[in-house]
């Protein structure tokens, strides 16, 4: 199914921001109902590139060929005119629009008023065509997340994309939709339609693509054709240019309940809320984590955790002791680390200097003030000692927060929480879109802690991350725990299966 | 309660309340395309009292009440254009930035009139718009006259609603704003230039403003005077909140506080309700206060109001 | 052409003394252009608008005497935009307090030597809670708080009004002004045969108070935080809402102790005209001192001098006395505009290639 001519070339593409080099020299070809992996670690240029197709970002050097001509993108209105059609990480959609409305934006009418006929009959030929198909009047507030990706796709379908890319759409999916999102992928290859697919997730890659393109540091490190004999082990390397191997998890003994919940409902309102009725434990000495699909109650049940969201109903005991009101101090006397999703919406203040931010949740106490006076030289030895205990690299306690990258921000916040040595520590999403190196720094930890004898609930929507650091693993869906398997026995089917809302005994 | 009927059953009660409400509808309409395209355009007021000034003047020395007008709406579009400057070039705090235009505006009303102006002892004035009666409609018994027979200005300020609902929910460009002001993101990645948009609606939204504050000074008194706009432009911002920033709503808040205006007006005029008349022009204030505290809890604000749009930033 | 931010790494202190001259300097430009529309020499009238506040000792001493409201509305409105609470209700919060102290310092039952005290303290309450009062709709319904702190000035304002229209209406003249304050309650003059009063002293020691609140304080602390990311904030353990209504106690008691002082200190009554936007001035006064204590004292000296002088300017070169309106504006506006210095620095790029 390869034609020769290849229908997008990108040639020695370079973009630097400030000292950092995104991406340097790269080439890219894709053919005519090509499955083009583009394969390499958060930080390795992969989402920039595309950008850069895209018409976000500008090059700073290099050229794009379509169908072998050069062309400028200066904006996405001309990457869709070139039939470029992306789908983002996080949806571009207006909730509060219908499918139709959310499809025909950007688009000339008739005679000046909106051509809703025109727009629904071409929904329908998209349809009939590829499989894909919406209901035109739905909100999309009202559609799945799955259904809301298949909007975007059809979105670049409706503006006439020869090639799609999309970047790390399997992220929200359970492993059934996943399994969709492949069948239509493969639908949109077969009639000639050119795709990329950028994912970090080798065996999703190995599965789906015929030609895979790794990208390390902004570079393109290997092209090569994918086949039957290429391993996991081997792409893993490749991407990231050494070999992998799996932090040590040895046996630890694991003792009493550090924190329970029984039964806590909360979110939404008390007749319909995002949590129902959610019951866990996390032990000393244990890593529990929490699978599930963005989106099914992680959130509101991290909030709940961190003293941020009042539950409804039901019981919160830290170290054995309920906690009568729950809040943010509450939670945090009693030895409850937290680590949030959001690093700069919710973690840290990003225009504040860093030593700001690494006494934030305890400013209020000695040593950092006493009656309601700061301790300014307090606050910035104790920030001086984080950074050099966590190696965080930053010019001094003084600079903007906001300026670190994203490894060093999680860095400070892992610092800033462990100062107090927690009992449990609440972390969610802890390694995305931070590099490889920091990462593994984040993971020793962990492991650290639960030598400690101390305990961890780790929220992520990374399968393999919770493989490897947790001793047992809870499934979320719909704001219910589906169950909690221990990893030894733990699968990405059973679990799969679980995210998906199939309960282990009904199946 | 009596007396409070009286009044609006008198002649020429509602004709009064329709002309009340006319910068107030145009006034609102502006901040609306604003907002649904995502910028709180807090220089209603600097920029009525300007455009009222501009258009007073023009009209002044040239004799013709519509040249007024034009120059008021250039004023308009000026302004709105400087807002965009601030808040989608450069990315400026909107709060900040329609203050400070408010301020300018507010300085340069004052300064310009005196310049043109002088100081005369007597303060000038001009042949203001007289009303337009339409034919065999104004003729109707009772409703002819109240609604057929009212200034030019005031027709347009009412089909102005009907047609912005169209062009808000029928036409491309009205998909488009509507889109940039839920999720810039999602127009952009669909081809749809953000900061055109913003700048369209704002430029558009500085000129009905404008007309406005023309119609005040040109139609509903006969001259610029220092306090001819008096923060009806702060309460438009509320009437947007109120109609829940649909226009058929907006326009239903405007006639809502244009009825409580005009009641006020005549019940101190009649000066049979013992109460210093102060307390009736504080009323609309209080009013809107009110309905904002119980309205707000379920806005249906645009979501990207007040939000920067950076394109970087995903 | 694009323009394009590019984030500094650290904040610059410099910064903090050259934008605003920057500001200031670009708005004196762009006045004088007026100013020449006016039909005036541009040089002339620039040198009767500053000299004329600062050519005697007298001439000095009532600039100071004029800039002290404005230090304290100033104060206030950089307080409140810190925690970004956007007190524009300044005015209204000034002439509550400037009637609260009229209507402390008229009390016949009262012994003398507790009038000056007691006018301070309600003065700072009455227009700390005039904030307090949109504060809370802010946290508690989430209303806006620019519109409802405006709309608030309006209603004080016609409340006053009603005031002076009846039971302070002066018998004699029938003008809209108040009966006088008792003598015992006259702010002590500081400076023999000036105008000088203990409202200057006030204002000097809340710019301290509130210099050492902000950089010593947790809640100086807190009040930032809250106003940089009031959800991280909150996450931190920070009670959000609390904080803004402090904070607007604090704002509005400021803008209130402004308005004791014209009230007890300069006029010893209140008028109509007791307020020439002092109020919104202070916003412009706040932006220009970058939101510091610090910066707010040479801030308001300089709009002083400008709104003195332009009377003086008025007189003798007939450019109209609203320049000072015109330069406020302009200020506010090239300030902001100066202000993408701080956090960015701007690119241009002609449109590069896709």
């Amino acid at each position: 199914m390869r034609e020769k001519t290849p229908i997008l070339g990108l040639r020695g593409i370079c973009k630097r921001f400030g000292p950092v080099r995104a991406n340097h020299e790269v080439d890219l070809t894709l053919y005519e109902g090509d499955i083009l992996g583009l394969l390499g670690e958060n930080g390795a240029g992969k989402t920039t590139l595309m950008n850069i197709l895209f018409g976000t970002y500008a090059a700073d050097a290099g050229r794009i060929e379509i169908d072998g001509e050069p062309v400028s993108i200066a904006n996405s209105a001309d990457a869709i005119a070139h039939g470029i059609g992306m789908v983002h990480q996080h949806f571009h959609l207006v909730a509060r629009h219908s499918v139709l409305e959310n499809l025909m934006v950007g688009q000339k009418g008739r005679h000046g008023t909106l051509d809703r006929a025109g727009a629904e009959a071409r929904l329908a030929r998209i349809a009939d065509e590829y499989g894909l198909r919406l209901a035109p009047e739905t909100p999309v507030a009202a559609l799945t997340i799955g259904e809301q990706q298949r909007l975007e796709i059809i979105k670049a379908l409706f503006r006439g994309a020869r090639i799609l890319i999309l970047d790390e759409p399997t992220a929200v999916l359970t492993p059934q939709e996943r399994d969709g999102l492949f069948k239509a992928m493969r639908a949109l290859a077969d009639k000639g339609m050119g795709v990329i697919f950028i994912s970090h997730k080798l065996f999703e890659v190995r599965e789906i693509t015929n030609r895979v393109m790794i990208m390390r540091q902004g570079v393109v490190t290997t092209t090569l054709v994918n086949g039957p004999e290429l391993t996991d082990r081997e792409l893993g390397e490749l991407m990231c240019g050494r070999e992998l191997i799996p932090p040590e998890r040895p046996p630890v003994a694991v003792g009493r309940v550090l924190l329970r919940l029984t039964k806590i409902s909360a979110g939404g309102t008390p007749d319909r809320p995002v949590l129902k009725e959610v019951s866990l434990e996390v032990r000393a000495g244990e890593i529990l984590g929490l699978a599930g699909v963005s989106g099914n109650g992680q959130g509101a049940l991290a909030e709940v955790i961190a003293g941020v969201l009042p539950p409804h109903g039901g019981a919160i005991e830290i170290d054995g002791e309920v906690l009568d009101q729950p809040s943010v101090q509450a939670v945090k006397a009693r030895g409850i680390g937290r680590v949030p999703e959001d690093r700069i919406g919710t973690g840290l203040i990003t225009t504040l200097p860093l030593s700001d931010n690494m006494v934030l949740p305890r400013v209020g106490e000695a040593p950092f003030s006493r009656c309601g006076i700061l301790d300014h030289r307090a606050m910035r030895d104790f920030a001086r000692e984080q950074i050099a205990r966590f190696q965080i690299t930053a010019a001094g306690v003084d600079v903007r927060t906001g300026t670190l990258s994203g490894g060093n921000l999680q860095k400070a916040l892992l610092a800033r929480e462990l100062a107090w040595d927690p009992l449990v520590l609440l972390v969610a999403q802890p390694t995305r879109g931070i590099d490889v190196g920091a990462a593994e720094f984040v993971h020793r930890q962990f492991l650290d802690l639960r030598a400690r004898g101390r305990g961890l609930l780790v929220i992520s929507e990374d399968l393999e991350e919770l493989f490897t650091l947790c001793d047992r693993i809870a499934v979320i869906y719909e704001g219910r725990i589906m169950g909690t398997i221990p990893v030894a026995e733990a699968t990405a089917r059973n679990v799969g299966l679980l995210m998906a809302g199939f309960r282990e005994d009904a199946a | 309660m009596d007396e409070i009927l009286r009044q609006v059953f008198q002649v020429g009660f509602f004709a009064a309340m329709i002309r009340i409400a006319t910068p107030l509808l145009f006034a609102t309409i502006g901040e609306l395309y604003a907002e649904r395209s995502g910028v709180l355009n807090l220089g209603i007021e600097g920029i009525m009292l300007l455009s009222a000034m501009t258009g007073f003047s023009a009209a002044y020395f040239s004799g013709s009440l519509w040249l007024g007008i034009a120059a008021a709406l250039a004023t308009g579009v000026v302004a709105g254009a400087l807002m965009g400057l601030l808040t989608v070039t450069f990315g400026l705090s909107q709060h900040v930035s329609g203050l400070a235009l408010t301020l300018l505006a507010s300085g340069l009303a004052f300064f310009f009139y005196r310049v043109i102006f002088g100081q005369p002892a007597m303060a000038p004035s001009i042949k203001a718009f007289q009303p337009v009666a339409i034919p065999l409609l104004s003729a109707i018994p009772v409703i002819g006259p109240v609604l057929f027979d009212q200034y030019a200005l005031v027709y347009v300020a009412v089909l102005l609603v009907p047609v912005t609902a169209f062009v808000l929910y029928r036409t491309p460009w009205g998909l488009n704003l509507r889109t940039v002001g839920e999720s810039p993101h999602a127009a952009d990645t669909a081809g749809v230039s953000v900061a055109a948009i913003r700048y369209q609606a704002l430029m558009l939204s500085g000129a009905l403003m404008a007309v406005g504050g023309a119609f005040l000074a040109m139609a509903q008194f006969n001259a610029f005077t220092f306090g001819v706009v008096s923060g009806r432009g702060w309460v438009c911002i509320a009437l947007v909140v109120f109609g829940q920033w649909n226009p058929w709503r907006c326009a239903g808040a405007a006639f809502l506080f244009a009825f409580i205006d005009a009641l006020e007006l005549r019940l101190q005029a009649s000066a049979v309700i013992d109460v210093p008349y102060q307390v009736f022009l504080m009323l609309p204030f209080v009013l809107t206060i009110v309905a904002m505290a119980a309205l707000s809890r379920n806005a249906r604000a645009p979501s990207a109001l007040l939000v920067p749009f950076r394109k970087e930033e995903r | 052409m694009r323009v394009r931010l590019e984030v500094r790494e650290k904040a610059s202190p410099w910064l903090n003394l050259t934008l605003p001259l920057l500001a200031i300097a670009a708005t004196l430009v762009l006045c004088g252009g007026l100013i020449a529309l006016a039909g005036a020499n541009v040089i002339e009238a620039y040198s009767v608008l500053f000299a004329s506040a600062l050519e005697s000792k007298f001439a000095i001493v009532e600039t100071i005497v004029k800039a002290t409201p404005l230090v304290l509305t100033g104060l206030a409105v950089a307080v409140a935009f810190r925690a970004k609470f956007w007190n524009i209700g300044a005015e209204g919060q000034f002439l509550l307090g400037a009637m609260a102290a009229v209507f402390i310092g008229t009390q016949e039952s009262l012994p003398g030597w507790s009038l000056v005290p007691l006018m301070i303290l309600a003065g700072i309450i009455a227009g700390g809670l005039w904030a307090v009062l949109p504060a809370v709709l802010k946290t508690r319904f989430k209303v806006d708080d620019v519109v409802t702190t405006l709309l608030l000035n309006f209603i004080v304002f016609y409340a006053m009004m009603a005031l002076l229209d009846g039971p302070w209406k002066d018998p004699l003249s029938g003008y809209p002004d108040s009966p006088d304050i008792r003598p015992d309650a006259e702010f002590p003059v500081l400076l023999h045969a000036t105008r000088l009063h203990l409202g200057v002293l006030l204002a000097a020691v809340a710019t301290v108070l509130v210099w050492w609140l902000m950089r010593f304080t947790t809640l100086g602390f807190a009040i930032r935080a809250v106003g940089e990311n009031p959800r991280a904030a909150a996450y931190a353990g920070f009670d959000v809402g609390r904080i803004i209504v402090l904070t607007a106690l604090i704002s509005g008691g400021l803008a209130g102790l402004a308005g004791v002082g014209e009230a007890a200190g300069l006029h010893y009554q209140v008028m109509a005209g007791i307020s020439s936007g002092y109020g919104y001035t202070g916003i412009v006064i706040a932006m220009l001192g970058r939101l510091n204590p610090l910066g707010v004292v040479p801030s308001a000296l300089f709009f002083a001098v400008v709104i003195t002088g332009a009377e003086a300017m008025s007189r003798s070169t007939g450019v109209p006395v609203f320049l000072a309106d015109v330069i406020q504006g302009t200020a506010l506006m090239t300030m902001l505009m100066a202000l993408l210095f701080t956090g960015y620095r701007v690119r241009l790029s002609l449109t590069g290639h896709g």
